[in-house]
């Protein structure tokens, strides 16, 4: 596959995209920004009534089993699915290959993979103030019991569509448009400053 | 004004987008009914109360909705998927594309 270049670098100039601990951190740095850099990053969807039959794939391809429900999903740290949408998951992998890997288990009959590895950038936020930061970006809510571990959201901040996806406790790795992930990387940035941020 | 996802759940009207009266019915494209054409394009209940509505979760799961809201209060009192819509669906039939 072409080698990918993240749209977060370069960054000679600008403070907030260099590694380092930045804002308020003499307090103790309370979130945790890093780019993930998945080699796969998919789209499934299935036709109406053959959802069962994508999700079984899914746990085929990825050993990943989705709970039922809306938003369900799971991550054994280097892949990770989670629905979004009625009949439609994001399934990410840490290596490449993940869409010829699914080539012959969604089947045409079954649904579409829709490669978005190049499409997307994954941001992970972590630290004991991840809730409260996205909380100021997101009008949705990031308490565990309604938003468990492992489970997506599909939202948007301004008109940056983002998917959310808690991947632990305290952490979240968040899927936006990559034309749009400089200047949103940035606005974590600022909106991380008060409690104190590392880029890692 | 909230409206509660039947996926999503309850998300603000920002991420919304409103895709028209829910109680248009289009013709068949080749119908040549103007009066039917006119009627589909131009003719709307205005209520002051409940109206069935077509809204699209564009920020969100991108599901297209069927939704009732009062026009005087806002208040939405029914959200559900179009897809699956027991009309569109019995048309279809009818239409052989099922």
């Amino acid at each position: 596959m072409v080698e990918r270049q993240s749209p977060l670098e370069p960054a000679p100039l600008e403070l907030e995209l260099r590694t380092g601990s930045h804002g308020d951190f003499e307090h103790g740095i309370e979130v945790i920004l890093s780019e993930t850099r998945p080699g796969s990053i998919l789209q499934l969807a299935a036709w109406p009534g053959r959802e069962k039959e994508l999700i079984a794939g899914i746990r085929t391809v990825t050993g990943l089993a989705l709970p039922d429900g809306a938003g369900a999903g799971s991550t054994d740290g280097a892949r990770s699915a989670f629905g979004f949408a009625p009949g439609k998951f994001t399934v990410v992998d840490e290596a490449e290959g993940l869409a010829s890997a699914f080539a012959n288990v969604v089947t045409p009959a079954i649904g579409t993979v829709t490669d978005l590895s190049h499409g997307r950038t994954a941001i992970r936020i972590a630290g004991p103030k991840a809730e409260w930061v996205l909380a100021k970006f997101f009008a949705i809510d990031f308490a565990l019991p309604a938003f468990p571990v492992g489970a997506g959201r599909s939202t948007m901040h301004h008109d940056v569509f983002a998917q959310i996806q808690r991947t632990g406790a305290d952490q979240f790795d968040i899927y936006v448009f990559r034309s749009f992930a400089r200047s949103f990387w940035k606005a974590l940035c600022h909106a991380g400053e008060e409690v104190g941020y590392e880029v890692q | 004004m909230l409206i509660t996802c039947p996926y999503c759940g309850p998300r603000d009207v920002i991420e919304f987008t409103y895709q028209g009266d829910g109680n248009r019915e289009r013709p068949q494209p080749a119908s040549q009914d103007l009066d039917a054409w006119n009627a589909y394009v131009y003719d709307r209940l205005n209520p002051a109360g409940d109206h069935n509505e077509i809204w699209q979760h564009s920020g969100g799961c991108r599901a297209h909705l069927r939704v009732v809201r009062n026009t005087l209060t806002h208040e939405i009192s029914s959200v559900a998927f179009t897809r699956g819509d027991h009309k569109v669906a019995a048309r279809h039939k009818a239409e052989g594309k099922l």
